[in-house]
């Protein structure tokens, strides 16, 4: 198969990158790039696990196609932290106990994140629209909703400081 | 970043939040790794006629493609009845069944062989239902029987009998992270197998009987699984034995990592039942006799299939004392995956019967159903016995009923329910409360058992290392608290390793909820062991300092960091700079401990004992409303009362409370699998079979732990969590039935089955219509 050239910017960083074409942007983080802490659950887009975000919106990483990034912004959970602090939404999951396997974790704040980035104040139905497509089998999504409560109360707290 | 950022909670949450956790899939291996794939059966039933691997084993990049006469040592994967192929030989039994393994430089090469593998089937007659398999005689083992009393005889003084049928269907497991394996040989025949598993030792015991090789050589390493459930108490064996048969034949880390579709279409469910029934009553709702008779599709192998019946026998009481009372249980061989370990394993079936029973009763007496149950519980001091001779101690449910009846204000929105329903055609409002009692223990006495090897290094920190595994239940952050808690430190001094068979051997699954109660314990015992050497070593430490009053090893406490005469507080040293004390005065810091659960015992040939160290207790109220026009409902709010004794962790066990109800409600409710008449699985993607999301969760949801004593006999007090509140879910089911049973006035009853899928419920719907209309013109 002809490799096709894509040039990308993946958590900040640009890379020129030479794929199959029809190499997933879920099998380029993970195989090429060892950026493993995007999962595979079920690699037909319905459980949400390799969601990342592509030019700041959500999406599955295990349905785009590696020439779709061509020229795209990708970010994944390991850049989700920045100049060596966690992102709010890390540490309210944490303190909210929203991890328990830990599997579905990378792609709900991923999903988590592009919800609060347009709407920073979400209700509660909101929040559910935002990650229904994020399966979780373990934790019941109670403590999941809540810690993405909470970022957003963070988030909102930090915004004040900062102005 | 990880060293920032902490948890109390959850001892690997600062590396699941940055994607740095590692599962099996995640492991980095050097440029030998090989794919390895799982060509599988077609056919329910067929015979192999013959087939031809000489084309799929010349395809370039293909390493290996093994058939079972390949295997060098045993061709047997069954964990406790040899009776599971590791690769067919001469017929299959079931489709998804593993015929032949490939193991190749990539995935592609990996299908191109598959396609080139010539097989000739020949086509059998295939069971693939339990009336079929009861029909055929297609009996697993032998029936199973426990009794109390003379329940024909209390049937003919009772009041009022009823009788009927449920159908509870079965439910895949749907772990995040599918099945996977990675397998890295090493010198001779040694093998390290990294895998997703839930019984590491049987791991390492099955791939030395397929491999024709010593346990001694096989090491089986588990960091972590991405969920579990009971998927992946046998069935990770099978991947793991593949996975190290192909690693054997190439010499080189061989990695498979089941597909979704492949994973459900290979792999048991829970056992699907169908339970038939028969109960006498008293005119004031209180059973007096009952017969129930479960029968399991245990699919095409044992697998646990014999324990997971007799907890759904040890468990068709759930909470009500019932004098006259019989048991039976068969297991039916069918053409299908062999069904196992699941989340309550047996006890969702058997408390699924007794529920529909108690409900039954309650809408046959018209009496509002929580009453009825709350009339049957056991007593505390007398009526508190069960059908296989255990006292019910410590038994929580009166009081539980009380609190939970008041906090979910039952009564106040049972009459708010019956005027919404007077008042509207098209929905209908349900409400149910449901409790639960789940016996604690292995109900095999001998698995009830645990290992743990504690090692302090010389700058004070401390590496736990025990037989359980963590697949997101907390068990390791449970641990780190209890032995943090034992040495008197804080838990940042506290690491819990990988789970590794050549530290902790020949240990028991992490399973039936046992996980901190065995592996806590043993891990308190191993700690005991080594605070006893420090003790003594302090204290001489300390004598030499006061040689006119001496410190007595015995009086020496460990709090706050810090090793201290209880007797004089003022000598004290500070934990860290205790241990290389102990190294210089050649003290071992290394311990090991060991635990079993004392005084349980159980006949299985007499049906009589006592299988559980103890009760766990746990009661729900759910309220939906029903859309009768699609079947569409919501789970309005759902009100839980979880008895947990008193929790390591309650963040952890409410969130296990939370989580297992709402497994409960998909396999209530949207979880539903459907096999094609082939014995083809259809449901075999998330496509079609749904798990419940965020949408799915109760608009109101209000969960608490009861407020308890110490549990007496276990870890710091702690009850087990894993799998009770699983069965509160039930409170959704019948909640959705107290809708349906609400068109025709709660006069007649809803024909139901488990899920209450959209078609069942608005198939009872017209039912329900149709007889009232039959009734109203007559």
């Amino acid at each position: 198969m002809t490799r096709v050239t894509v040039k990308t910017t993946i958590n900040h960083r640009k890379y020129e990158l030479a794929p199959d074409p029809n190499q997933t942007l879920l099998d380029i983080l993970r195989e090429e790039l060892g950026l493993t802490g995007t999962k595979r659950g079920c690699e037909i887009g319905q459980c949400g696990a390799c969601t990342v975000l592509i030019d700041g919106r959500a999406a599955n990483s295990c349905l785009v196609l590696a020439p779709q990034i061509d020229g795209k912004e990708i970010l994944t959970v390991e850049g989700l932290a920045s100049d060596g602090r966690l992102h709010p939404l890390q540490e309210s999951f944490m303190d909210h106990d929203a991890v328990h396997c830990g599997f579905c974790t990378p792609g709900m704040l991923m999903s988590a994140k592009d919800l609060l980035d347009h709407a920073p104040h979400p209700s509660e139905e909101e929040i559910r629209v935002g990650i229904s497509g994020n399966l979780c089998r373990c934790t019941g999504y109670v403590q999941i909703v809540d810690a993405i409560h909470d970022a957003a109360e963070r988030l909102g707290k930090k915004e004040r400081i900062e102005n | 970043m990880s060293n920032q950022s902490y948890s109390e909670t959850n001892e690997s949450a600062d590396l699941h939040v940055t994607g740095e956790a590692v599962y099996v899939d995640d492991i980095p291996v050097g440029g030998q790794l090989l794919t390895g794939r799982v060509v599988i059966s077609p056919y329910a039933h067929a015979k192999i006629v013959s087939f031809d691997l000489r084309d799929a084993r010349r395809i370039p990049g293909v390493h290996a493609v093994l058939a079972h006469a390949d295997i060098p040592g045993d061709n047997q994967m069954g964990p406790v009845v040899k009776d599971e192929p590791c690769l067919a030989a001469d017929e299959v039994t079931f489709c998804g069944q593993a015929v032949f393994l490939i193991a190749a430089e990539t995935e592609q090469q990996c299908r191109e062989a598959e396609r080139l593998i010539q097989v000739a089937y020949e086509p059998l007659d295939a069971i693939l239902d339990i009336e079929t398999a009861m029909s055929n005689d297609s009996l697993m083992g032998s029936h199973r029987r426990i009794e109390r009393g003379d329940v024909e005889a209390a049937f003919a003084a009772s009041d009022h009998i009823i009788e009927g049928e449920l159908r509870t269907g079965a439910q895949e497991h749907w772990y995040l992270e599918t099945q996977a394996c990675l397998c890295v040989p090493g010198e001779r025949d040694e093998i390290t197998a990294y895998s997703s598993t839930q019984h590491p030792s049987e791991t390492q015991a099955l791939i030395a009987g397929v491999l024709g090789i010593r346990r001694n050589s096989v090491v089986v390493e588990v960091r972590r699984m991405g969920g579990g459930f009971g998927g992946k108490e046998t069935q990770a064996n099978h991947t793991a034995c593949w996975t190290a048969l192909l690693c054997r034949a190439t010499r080189r880390p061989v990695k498979i990592r089941l597909f979704r579709d492949d994973d459900m279409i290979m792999t048991g469910k829970r056992h699907r039942f169908l339970t038939r029934y028969k109960a006498g009553f008293t005119g004031n709702g209180i059973l007096e006799a009952v017969r129930i008779e479960l029968n399991a599709d245990g699919g095409a192998a044992t697998d646990l299939s014999f324990a997971i019946l007799e907890r759904a026998m040890l468990h068709a009481d759930n909470s009500y004392y019932i004098a006259n009372f019989s048991v039976t249980g068969a297991i039916w061989k069918t053409n299908l995956p062999p069904n196992t370990a699941m989340r309550g394993f047996g006890g969702p079936q058997g408390t699924a019967a007794i529920e529909t029973v108690v409900d039954r009763v309650a809408r046959f007496l018209r009496k509002d159903p929580a009453e009825i149950r709350s009339r049957n519980f056991y007593g505390t001091i007398s009526r508190n016995t069960t059908h296989y001779g255990q006292t019910v101690e410590n038994n929580r449910l009166p009081e539980m009923y009380n609190q939970l009846i008041r906090s979910s204000d039952y009564r106040e929105r049972r009459i708010a329910v019956d005027e919404f329903n007077a008042t509207h055609e098209f929905y209908k409002k349900g409400l149910a409360l449901t409790p639960v009692k789940f016996g604690i223990s292995f109900t095999t006495s001998f698995l009830n058992q645990a290992g743990a090897l504690v090692n302090i290094y010389t700058d004070g920190t401390i590496l736990v290392n025990h037989g359980g595994t963590e697949m997101g239940q907390g068990l390791h952050s449970k641990i780190r608290h209890i032995a943090a808690r034992e040495f008197g430190v804080s838990l940042k001094r506290v690491k819990v390793s990988a789970t590794n068979t050549s530290k902790v051997p020949n240990t028991s699954a992490t399973a039936a909820s046992t996980g901190s109660d065995l592996n806590g314990m043993a891990v308190r015992n191993a700690a005991a062991t080594l605070k006893s050497r420090i003790a003594e070593t302090i204290a001489e430490v300390f004598s030499e300092e006061n040689r006119s009053s001496p410190t007595f090893a015995s009086h020496i406490v460990f709090e706050d960091e810090s090793i201290i005469d209880g007797d004089h507080p003022e000598r004290r040293i500070a934990f860290a700079d205790a241990m290389p004390i102990m190294q210089h005065r050649q003290v071992s810091l290394s311990a090991t401990g060991y635990y079993r659960t004392p005084d349980i015992g159980w006949d299985r040939e007499k049906g009589r004992g006592k299988p559980f160290h103890y009760y766990a207790f746990g009661m729900a109220v759910s309220e939906v409303l029903l859309d009768l026009l699609t079947g569409r409902h919501k789970l309005l709010r759902t009100d839980i009362l979880h008895d947990t004794g008193t929790s390591i962790n309650p963040a952890i066990d409410i969130g296990q409370v939370e989580g297992g109800f709402i497994q409960g409600v998909g396999w209530c409710t949207t979880e539903e699998i459907k096999w094609d008449e082939n014995g083809r699985l259809m449901t075999h993607s998330p496509d079609t079979y749904k798990i419940p999301t965020v949408g799915d969760i109760p608009q109101d949801f209000r969960v608490s732990l009861l407020r308890t004593d110490p549990n007496p006999g276990t870890i710091h007090g702690s009850k087990a969590v894993g799998e009770p509140p699983f069965m509160l879910s039930l409170s959704v089911w019948l909640a959705i039935k107290d809708a349906v049973s609400a068109v025709a006035g709660h006069e007649l009853e809803p024909e139901f089955s488990l899920p209450a899928t959209y078609e069942v419920i608005l198939l009872s719907i017209e039912k329900l219509k149709a007889k009232t209309l039959k009734e109203a013109s007559l």
